[in-house]
């Protein structure tokens, strides 16, 4: 009895606990050092949010006379910059769109498998293209390219509120702008709508096509439904990308502190972005917190973006299989 | 009685008439023509310069039209609504080509001016108009590229090993959440937050290499955790578990198996995440500033960067606005072949040393 008592809680011991690794110290060194670096980031991000905090507090509480301009509050500074971003980010996604999504149809679904190959490699290789030779491309080429239409825009088209005159003599414009945002936002969209497109199940796409159904209808039916998705998606993280854009603004815009809708005058409002990179170098004391603040704005406007996206991406990922 | 009604008529693709393949081309082609001519005599009235865009655009409408009409005529509509979007995607396509296509053309031809030797041997130091070169930029943004990649490389590939092999709970999905956040940080942001940073110990004003290197960090760091991530989850789970069956310790097989396996992945990833950073202008042009010398050290002064050199090149123009804006252009050029390299070794480590998983 004494002995079977003995031996009882620990075969039961031994049947609770499982049959645990042997904790080597390479094993705890390793695993360590990968749960480190993950937290490395988590501590760099809070680094950002409250350094941008931290310095962007004495713009606040500042006295808006000391600010470069002299606004009549930090509100005052502020709101047109982020209207401008919003307003310029905004044209792109309308032009862009559309276009991205023609262009991944275009590589998925019409050209030739071969071409299609090489077309996907040049779009991935102009989504590494510095953005500083965007601005370069857009002040040098597109702005004399495009004053011509805008000249006749105004001309014929100068009752809608958006095309009213007088045109800008130079093209750096707005809209100028956002089609260099548009041209620069484009391969990201079509490389996230192309890879949703090729993953449509081919026995949807072949089902649609032996039904009878043409290209079209096929598309309609089984393609842009199973990647509405990623259409998405790719429109806002293009968005971001937008939002976030500094150098090809800044070099191609001709800014002034105003909120316009006209997209072809003179005066044209600036971007968060475009703003710091251009005032940043010559700004000193409190003015240097003040484009800090910006900053500030700017990165939650693009958290809000992006989180949207992710949030529709993640929202459909069950069922989809998209991701 | 039913004999009086006419029976409805059946459609059927296989007795439906169809257009000859060639048919479309052929239609193109008239349109064009029918276009140019128009044009031609627009201009001839208005001594305005003949416009090639003007003509294509006309003749894209032009067949627009035709082929809708014939093919509604021949095949029946829904043939003509597939034919009038085929015209649509593929016209999406060409337009959206255009300024890719010509921001490659202008790079390359204005670039050749000043692609010599003299600009990759020379800086900017003491050089008014022409001549000079950019080698200090070069220097600088490999000084700085590299340091940041030597930063990002470990904690993005480890924090990738994390999340794949040991990542459960709360911790792994916070990171992978806040990955993603990182992703969508603006780069003039990571600048910021440099300068905040580097503010902090050596005072307002401060610019400096290293401070650069932090920035594109912060930029890279999310992309090499998302594209290891991404390589590291394909590796088959068979592998890791015939490692662990023949008693290999955890940290062994992901050392010995699951990395190998992924090697070219990863070194494609790391590539392209350098290819990313290496154009950024705006964080650099905040903590490192810009200079017109040499300076090889991180840790004080002003360094120079390529793109910097690109911008300050183009909106501080000296008194031969040619010169400035030529080395502008050359430095462009630099930079898209540096870019395009990276580039072309990723696809080539991909391609070649890519394990056969037998699928």
């Amino acid at each position: 009895m004494s002995a079977t008592e003995a031996t009882e809680p620990t075969e039961a011991a031994q049947q609770r606990t499982p049959i645990r690794a042997k904790q080597r110290l390479g094993d705890i060194l390793f695993s360590r050092a990968a749960l480190i670096s993950g937290s490395v980031i988590l501590l760099i991000l809070a680094l950002v949010a409250i350094f941008l905090v931290a310095q962007s507090l004495p713009a606040v509480v500042a006295d808006p006379e000391d600010f470069i301009g002299k606004p009549a509050s930090l509100w005052d500074y502020v709101w047109p910059l982020v209207f401008g971003t919003l307003w310029s980010a905004t044209l792109a996604l309308v032009m862009a769109l559309p276009l991205a999504v023609g262009i991944a149809l275009f590589i998925s679904h019409y050209a030739p498998r071969r071409l299609a190959a090489v077309l996907g490699y040049i779009i991935d290789l102009l989504a590494a293209v510095p953005s500083v030779v965007y601005g370069l491309w857009g002040i040098g080429v597109l702005a004399p390219a495009v004053l011509p239409a805008y000249q006749w825009l105004t001309e014929n088209l100068g009752f809608i509120p958006f095309f009213a005159g007088p045109v800008s003599g130079t093209g750096r414009t707005i809209l100028t702008a956002a089609i260099v945002l548009g041209v620069m936002i484009l391969p990201v969209m079509t490389a996230i709508c192309r890879e949703i497109f090729l993953q449509t199940p081919v026995l949807h796409e072949e089902a649609a096509l032996a039904l009878g159904a043409t290209r079209w209808e096929m598309i309609t039916m089984a393609v842009l439904p199973f990647g509405r998705p990623g259409i998405i998606s790719g429109a806002m993280l293009g968005l971001g990308r937008a939002l976030g854009e500094t150098m090809a603004v800044a070099m191609v815009l001709s800014p002034q502190a105003i909120i316009t809708f006209a997209l072809l005058q003179s005066a044209n409002p600036n971007t968060i972005a475009a703003n710091i990179a251009l005032s940043f170098p010559e700004s000193y004391g409190v003015n240097v917190n003040l484009l800090i603040f910006t900053g500030l704005v700017l990165f939650l406007i693009t958290l809000a973006v992006n989180s949207i996206a992710r949030y529709i991406v993640n929202r459909r990922k069950d069922f989809s299989g998209a991701n | 009685m039913t004999a009086t009604q006419a029976p409805a008529p059946i459609t059927n693709s296989l007795t439906q008439g169809r257009l000859h393949p060639r048919t479309p081309w052929v239609i193109l082609g008239l349109s064009l023509t029918a276009a140019a001519g128009i044009v031609s005599l627009l201009s001839a009235s208005t001594d305005a310069p003949f416009s090639l865009v003007g003509t294509i655009a006309l003749g894209v409408l032009f067949y627009l039209v035709m082929i809708v009409v014939i093919s509604r005529q021949v095949e029946g509509s829904r043939k003509a609504t597939d034919r009038f979007v085929t015209a649509l995607v593929t016209g999406a396509f060409l337009i959206a080509m255009t300024p890719l296509v010509s921001l490659i053309v202008t790079v390359i031809i204005n670039g050749s001016a000043r692609f010599d030797v003299p600009f990759f041997t020379n800086s900017m130091r003491n050089v008014v108009g022409e001549g000079g070169g950019a080698v200090h930029a070069i220097v600088g943004t490999l000084l700085m590229t590299g340091t940041a990649a030597i930063i990002s490389i470990p904690i993005g590939l480890l924090t990738a090993i994390y999340l794949v092999e040991y990542g459960r709970g709360p911790l792994a999905r916070a990171i992978t959440f806040f990955v993603d956040v990182m992703t969508g940080i603006p780069s003039i942001v990571a600048g910021l937050f440099a300068y905040a940073l580097f503010a902090l110990f050596f005072g307002p004003g401060v610019r400096m290499g290293f401070a650069g290197a932090i920035a594109l960090s912060v930029l890279m760091i999310p992309v090499v955790v998302r594209s290891c991530e991404e390589m590291l989850r394909v590796v088959p789970n068979e592998l890791r578990e015939a490692s662990y069956a023949l008693g290999v310790p955890k940290w062994l097989t992901i050392v010995n198996v699951v990395l190998p396996t992924s090697a070219a992945g990863i070194a494609t990833g790391v590539m392209l995440s350098i290819a990313r950073v290496i154009g950024e202008t705006a964080p650099l042009l905040i903590v490192a500033g810009f200079s017109q010398s040499m300076n090889y050290n991180l840790f004080a002064d002003r360094m120079q960067s390529l793109p910097v050199f690109v911008f300050t090149s183009y909106s501080i123009q000296g008194v031969d606005t040619q010169a400035y804006l030529d080395r502008a252009w050359a430095g462009a050029l630099t930079l898209i072949l540096i870019v395009m390299l990276l580039n072309l070794v990723a696809r080539l480590i991909a391609r070649f040393f890519a394990p056969k998983l037998g699928r």
